[in-house]
């Protein structure tokens, strides 16, 4: 466990660019430990962009070029030493699309660990994990019965749910969600930021949102970005009662939809 | 059956629609319909009417008195211009094709799968562009000239390597016919791979798997329908494939004890000697009947083949 006083994640003129499109400008942030991080601002603004950093899963494209540096957790994610396998082990993600494996629900849940491990786990810790991480999401009653089920025919709200339900075994540090609500009807949304208020102390959690309502709601912290840039990151309530910069009025106040 | 015409049928208004269109577009429009509508089942019209030919050339035989259709499947005594007494056994052919069909997916199914994964998730794009060309090059390549491949060079080196007194065999035979099925696996493998929604990848990613854990765990279970259908299709192909078979596994009726074995296969039998059969004997009946066999063998690899990547598109 790093110090509650040090940043969770810390970027420094960070700047990334798909093919010769520069989607990230300049960007340096300090993102609390423990707490909850809104990423707000228009439709194509970058947030999704940034928050793919964090797990350097934007590598996956191999026209991707990054500079800057990006510390997760006091250790420079692109150091030559850094497994990128641990790298995720630590920083979860929840996509904005809810995508559990072709599998069961219980082999969606185990699938971290089984990957993680070098040997083979036992039946009894894996049982406990299932069992542990369904409760910690709320999904436990719901599905207690229906472990064998392929999770793929579940609502979208249980899957969601089991999406972040798979990164609790190995135990991450942070967890990064990119618009988890967007599938969701208005319940389901309800759903999930209720388990964000439950998870919170225990992780440190980003979420990106295009709905400020929830990013007010659910947040601690609030970071405005507009066109690649970070324009603006403070608390919450001060970010929406009284916005340093005339671009983060304006878009608070509805200008840019 | 609806009582009463829908108001939209009315002839006044059928009258209005016929009139607003000239009577040259409206037969032209008709006459198209009809054009591609029998295009469209002139498929089916073709394949049941060559069955229907070969069944009929072959079913006379079956009413021979001295014919019996279980010797015809089990017996390994082929003597078709016999003298003193004929005999039509073709399980030495079949062995010959099951042998050689099983060599081949043998060395194509992980030749074949490998190269799909390696084209649909390891290489990069030009790399991949280039690969497919070849590979569509290799499949291009008339099976005559396979053959040809391994009458002349396969042979020589299967002779110098293995010191076996013939190269043409079911070693050879199966490594032709594997280059052959290779195309096929390696294009409907990876468009199986391709069609793995992209957001399992990441989610496995994300989690933090490596790259053979993405393949192992994900990629193969998710695409496995679409997979086993590039087998039974490479599979499909070797069964039904003459040519170059005749050419390289040195048409010897023979049940193989080794895949240094000539053999001869269903197909290459048909294609030697149903010149010199003549028409409306019993030979030719017979070497119908085996075409009647070999439809049925191929028919089915590819209705299972078909039933599986239809189960894929339903789910
Ligand atoms: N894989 C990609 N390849 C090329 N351009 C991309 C890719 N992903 C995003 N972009 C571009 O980068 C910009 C930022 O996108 P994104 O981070 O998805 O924004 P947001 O999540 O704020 O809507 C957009 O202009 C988008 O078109
Ligand atoms: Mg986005």
């Amino acid at each position: 466990m790093s110090d509650p006083a040090t940043p969770s994640i810390v970027t420094r003129d960070l700047n990334l660019w798909y093919g010769k499109f520069q989607a990230l400008r300049g960007v340096s942030l300090d993102i609390k430990h423990g707490l909850i991080t809104s990423l707000i601002g228009p439709s194509g603004c970058g947030k999704t962009t940034l928050l793919r950093c964090f797990n350097r899963v934007n590598e996956r494209y191999g026209y991707v070029t990054t500079t800057g540096e990006i510390r997760v957790l006091e250790k420079n994610i692109y150091d030559p030493d850094v497994s990128l396998i641990e790298l995720r082990r630590s920083v979860g993600m929840v996509f904005q699309r809810p995508n559990p494996l072709p599998l069961s629900v219980y082999e969606n849940v185990v699938f971290g660990l089984r990957v993680h491990s070098d040997s083979p786990p036992t039946r009894a810790t894996l049982n406990e994990a299932v069992e542990k991480a369904l409760r910690e999401v709320n999904l436990w009653q719901d599905l207690k019965d229906r472990l064998h089920q392929r999770a793929t025919t579940l609502q979208l709200e249980q899957q969601q749910k089991l999406c972040i339900a798979r990164l609790l075994p190995l135990k991450p540090e942070i967890i990064l969600m990119d618009e988890p609500c967007s599938a969701l009807d208005v319940e389901g949304t309800a759903a999930i930021e209720e388990l964000m208020f439950s998870l919170k102390g225990k992780y440190t959690i980003v979420i990106v949102t295009h709905n400020m309502a929830q990013a007010r709601r659910a947040s601690d912290e609030c970071i405005f970005m507009l066109l690649g840039q970070r324009i603006e990151h403070r608390r919450t309530e001060d970010l929406f009662i009284a916005p340093e910069n005339p671009k983060t009025a304006e878009y608070i106040e509805g200008r840019y939809g | 059956m609806s009582p009463a015409p829908a108001p939209d049928d009315s002839p006044a208004v059928m009258a209005v629609r016929a009139a607003r269109r000239p009577l040259w577009a409206r037969l032209g429009e008709k006459s198209i319909e009809g054009m591609v509508y029998v295009s469209g089942i002139s498929a089916i019209i073709f394949v049941l009417g060559i069955f229907v030919f070969v069944l009929k050339e072959a079913l006379p035989v079956l009413g021979h008195e001295d014919f019996s259709l279980s010797r015809f499947l089990f017996s390994t005594e082929w003597y078709p211009t016999s003298e003193a007494s004929k005999r039509y056994g073709v399980l030495a052919m079949i062995a010959g094709t099951f042998s050689v069909t099983l060599l081949a997916m043998v060395i194509a199914v992980p030749f074949g799968l490998g190269a799909a994964i390696y084209l649909s998730e390891f290489c990069g794009q030009k790399t991949r562009e280039t690969l497919k060309i070849i590979i569509e090059f290799l499949a291009a390549v008339p099976s005559v000239v396979w053959g040809f491949i391994g009458l002349t060079v396969m042979s020589k080196l299967i002779v110098q390597f293995t010191g076996a007194p013939v190269g043409v065999n079911v070693l050879n035979g199966g490594i032709v016919l594997a280059l052959m099925s290779v195309p096929i696996i390696v294009s409907i493998g990876e468009d199986a791979l391709k069609a793995v929604p992209d957001s399992y990848r990441e989610a496995a990613i994300a989690l933090g798997v490596t790259r053979w854990q993405l393949i192992w765990r994900v990629l193969l279970p998710a695409a496995k329908n679409g997979l086993l259908a590039a087998v039974l299709l490479g599979v499909g192909r070797g069964v039904g494939e003459t040519m170059a078979v005749l050419m390289a596994t040195g048409h010897a009726v023979h049940v193989p004890q080794s895949v240094l074995d000539s053999v001869r296969t269903l197909t290459a039998n048909i294609a030697a000697e149903l010149g010199e059969a003549s028409a409306g004997s019993e030979h030719y009946r017979v070497l119908f009947l085996t075409g009647v066999l070999l439809f049925t063998l191929t028919f089915a690899v590819n209705l299972a083949a078909d039933a599986i990547v239809r189960g894929i598109r339903r789910k």
